[in-house]
């Protein structure tokens, strides 16, 4: 059984329609990349995981349907969304962007040793325990982004463009520590990103989105060497 | 000559109906009758400064007690201390309210919506207080207030309150239109454009603070003219009838009536006066009915979820589905 | 100087009952965005179940921790029913609603209880403290609001659901991501804020009698001070509440004609704060992107 099974998602908001009938899905343990240019709909489509949009269609979670709930619902069964923009706690510590990251968890002790190994993945986030979350650069929220979704414990990681608006060589380091993650965690992911390079590098699997429509699929290997997805998204 | 004429035979037409109308009603009338329905145009014009301002404009105003107190005061003033005419002191209320309301208009540009309540809630407040200083007890008679006479019948052979009532409703009526001309011309298609996109609508080159704070005054005038009316309708004016609750009074006849329109404005001031006196029948029924204001306040909520347009609201969306 | 001493601890006194309403504004707002102008009224209820409790049990402790209790669910309750379908309304059809809760509590308390003033025993002890610079309990009401303030602020420092409240506060999208519920965070806040109004209504009752009307006023200086303090920071609020204690008492004795000027002096404050330093004394300034 996979993980992850989307089938027919259409998405909307309110009157305008951003996915038509979009079908994927994700083997446990493993890293799927949806790529796509800006407005494919690839942010919507974690959304609609996350359930904060409208949508039609099937979106099945370790077999379960998880159409029919809330967002909070959504990650209390171990699905953990690293938004758009990171979605920091801006005014909070970084620390306790990490206890938030916890809240579902009950387990005082688990939840402390996990804050130990977040750091232990970044140590710049150590580093700034109390500073304000706000008050860090880019790429060291997008840490604690991920930071914080690992504190759930999560079953699948959804990212979105971790790499937006980052220097290359902070783009690069956090790959390498996403990578990390994936072997030390078993963490399954489902990585949605424009810089297709880099996110072919990681991912198992991997589609491609166009205004709302899934136009090629199939392993990341097969995606970089067709000379289409080469020439528009790899640009050579 | 390409802009539509906002004086339409439609427009013509209604006015004289409606003149026509009011002149009607009054014969069959009780004297008492159109002692109320003096007081529910009062509200009524009050109720449509509110209209304009916070249905057109976007301004939110919890506080129009304050102007509408404002307009009564000048009034029983020039009345009892000048000995003035009542229905001269009206241009004069309306000027002296309009000049309030422009000038609150001005920090009320800086601030916005919840502000700008919390600010009108507070003139609101305060207004009482203000009325009862010491130091202006002699023009306002302090905590007693001040007494006079009604205006004389304007005709021979009218009592005195079906004569009241006939200004009343012939000054509202001409407000009324005077409202609609406004709202359709160029000026209400920009005071529209504030509501609803204000950024919008200074990059259009439209003059926000201009229009915003004159606004404001054209309500506070309208809050005061109905403030002197009241005031002429009940020969009395005190400090502590002109309290937070007033303010309330006139939110209440807006959203029941329907905030973004002018007719609802009349229908808001009937509600409040005969509105008032039905619930005020009902709740004396039992011991165990709650007091009008609980009802309407209950009523209040339930028009904010499924009738936020009030009545004419209602009834236009019903009328525009009618029509498809 | 006496005097001056006497006045200043005075305004503290009913300064701390301000700083309870300016506490309760500024939980529901910086939860919400939204004013609560029942605030008062909820109080104002609060208090007389209070009394209703009192003259059933002859304990004024006991009914005053009942009636907070009370209040307290009654908040949740009317946040999750009558505020709840117009959370994403247009602004003004939340303040219309605020404006019914408020008329609904205000008829509700003279139906139930009539508009005659009614009286309501301190908790604290009335031959506590000897001392002419200050009566036993406007030192009770300063103490003990400051107790309620300090537990306050030790929960949203260091309890979870505290830091969850103040997170879906913030950021409701990031609060729902790692499993908050929103919702009920509001429902939280809203009971917390009718609980500090409930204890600021018995505070104030010994003070200037319970009747219907009591709190219209004390509601406004409440927005004054939390307006001063600056509504995004709760500790502002507190000490805003302070300061427009003592000013007021300042400004009845000092200024001619202040002592019936207080509803002014507090209008005063909020327009001119509004005005000309909106983020108030201790706030930070949002800055809304366009």
């Amino acid at each position: 059984m996979k993980l992850l099974e989307v089938k027919g998602l259409k998405a909307f908001y309110r009157q305008t329609q951003a996915l038509y009938g979009v079908d994927f899905e994700l083997e446990e343990g493993s890293i799927t990349t949806i790529l796509g240019a800006n407005g494919a709909g690839k942010t919507t489509t974690l959304r609609s995981i996350s359930r904060m949009v409208r949508t039609e269609g099937e979106i099945k979670f370790d077999g379960q349907d998880i159409t029919g709930l809330s967002t909070e619902k959504v990650a209390a069964l171990g699905i953990a969304h690293v938004p758009e923009g990171r979605g920091t706690f801006v005014r909070q510590s970084v620390e306790e962007n990490l206890h938030l990251g916890a809240y579902t968890r009950k387990n005082k002790n688990d939840v402390a040793n996990d804050i130990d190994r977040v750091y232990a993945y970044f140590p710049r986030l150590m580093e700034r325990r109390q500073q304000q979350a706000g008050t860090l650069s880019g790429g060291e929220q997008q840490m604690l982004a991920i930071g914080r979704a690992l504190m759930l414990r999560p079953r699948l990681m959804l990212l979105d463009e971790p790499s937006f608006g980052l220097a290359p060589l902070i783009v690069q380091e956090i790959y390498e520590i996403m990578a990390r993650i994936r072997d030390q965690e078993k963490a399954s992911m489902l990585l949605v990103e424009q810089n297709a390079n880099i996110a072919l590098n990681l991912a198992d699997q991997a589609y491609l989105l166009e205004t709302g429509h899934v136009v090629m699929s199939g392993e990341s290997e097969v995606l970089r060497n067709d000379e289409n997805v080469r020439k528009v998204y790899l640009g050579y | 000559m390409n802009r539509p004429n906002p004086i339409t035979r439609k427009l013509a037409f209604s006015f004289a109906m409606l003149v026509f109308v009011g002149i009607a009603l009054m014969f069959v009338a009780s004297e008492y009758t159109a002692y109320q329905v003096t007081t529910a145009l009062a509200y009524g014009i009050a109720i449509l400064g509110l209209n304009i301002l916070t249905g057109y404009n976007g301004q939110f105003s919890i506080g129009h007690s304050a102007f509408f107190a404002a307009g009564a005061y000048v009034s029983a003033i020039l009345i009892t201390f000048a000995g003035w005419h009542p229905y001269a002191t009206l241009p004069i209320a309306a000027a002296v309210t309009f000049s309030m309301g422009f000038l609150f208009g001005f920090p009320a540009l800086r601030l916005e919506g919840l502000y700008l309540a919390l600010a009108t809630f507070a003139l609101a407040v305060a207004t009482p207080q203000i009325l009862k200083v010491d130091a202006l007890e002699h023009w306002t008679g302090g905590v007693q207030g001040l007494f006079f006479d009604k205006p004389d019948p304007i005709f021979a052979g009218l009592s005195v309150d079906h004569s009241l009532y006939l200004v009343t409703w012939l000054v509202f009526v001409v407000l009324m239109v005077g409202a609609w001309m406004l709202l359709h011309s160029r000026s209400g298609r920009a005071i529209m454009a504030i509501r609803d996109n204000p950024i919008a609508a200074s990059t259009m080159g439209i003059n926000l603070a201009l229009y915003k704070t004159t606004t404001f005054g054209i309500s506070a005038m309208l809050a005061g003219v109905g403030g002197a009316f009241f005031a002429l309708a009940n020969s009395f004016v005190s400090p502590d009838t002109f309290n937070f609750f007033i303010a309330v009074y006139l939110l209440v006849g807006s959203v029941v009536g329907g905030i973004v329109s002018i007719p609802g404005a009349l229908l808001g001031g009937l509600f409040y006066v005969f509105g008032q006196e039905y619930a005020e029948e009902f709740s004396n029924l039992s011991e165990m009915i709650p007091p009008p204001w609980v009802t309407f306040g209950v009523l209040l909520i339930l028009m904010m979820y499924f009738a936020p347009f009030g009545i004419w609201g209602a009834i236009e969306r019903g009328w525009a589905r009618l029509k498809r | 100087m006496d005097l001056f001493l006497q006045l200043t601890l005075a305004g503290l006194a009913i300064g701390s009952v301000y700083a309870c309403v300016a506490l309760a504004v500024v939980m529901i707002y910086q939860a919400t965005d939204h004013f609560n102008f029942a605030q008062g009224e909820m109080a104002m209820f609060s208090t007389f179940v209070a009394w209703a409790l009192y003259q059933v049990t002859g304990s004024i402790w006991l009914s005053f921790l009942i009636a907070v209790a009370l209040s307290f669910i009654a908040g949740i309750i009317i946040e999750r029913v009558i505020v709840k379908p117009v959370e994403n309304a247009p602004i003004f059809n939340q303040i219309i609603v605020f404006i019914g809760l408020l008329m609904i509590f205000n008829n509700l308390a003279g139906w139930f209880w009539e508009h005659t003033t009614k009286t309501l025993p301190s908790l604290f002890p009335k031959h506590g403290i000897e001392s002419t610079l200050i009566s036993t309990h406007n030192l009770g009401v300063i103490l003990f609001t400051l107790l309620i303030l300090g537990v306050t602020f030790c929960f949203f420092k260091f309890t979870k659901v505290g830091l969850a409240m103040r997170a879906a506060a913030a950021n409701p999208d990031s609060a729902r991501l790692v499993g908050i519920s929103v919702g009920w965070m509001l429902a939280l806040g809203w009971g917390l804020a009718s609980a500090i109004g409930a204890v600021g209504g018995v505070l104030v009752a010994p003070i200037v009698f319970l009747e219907p009307n009591m709190m219209s006023g004390v509601l406004l200086y409440g927005f004054a001070g939390a307006l001063l303090g600056g509504v995004n920071s709760p500790g502002g609020a507190v000490a805003g509440g302070l300061m427009v204690g003592v000013l007021e008492n300042w400004a009845r004795q000092y200024v001619p004609g202040g002592s019936e000027l207080g509803l002014t002096f507090a209008l005063i404050l909020i327009v001119g704060v509004l005005m000309f330093k909106p983020a108030g004394l201790f706030g930070r300034v949002i800055i809304k992107r366009v």
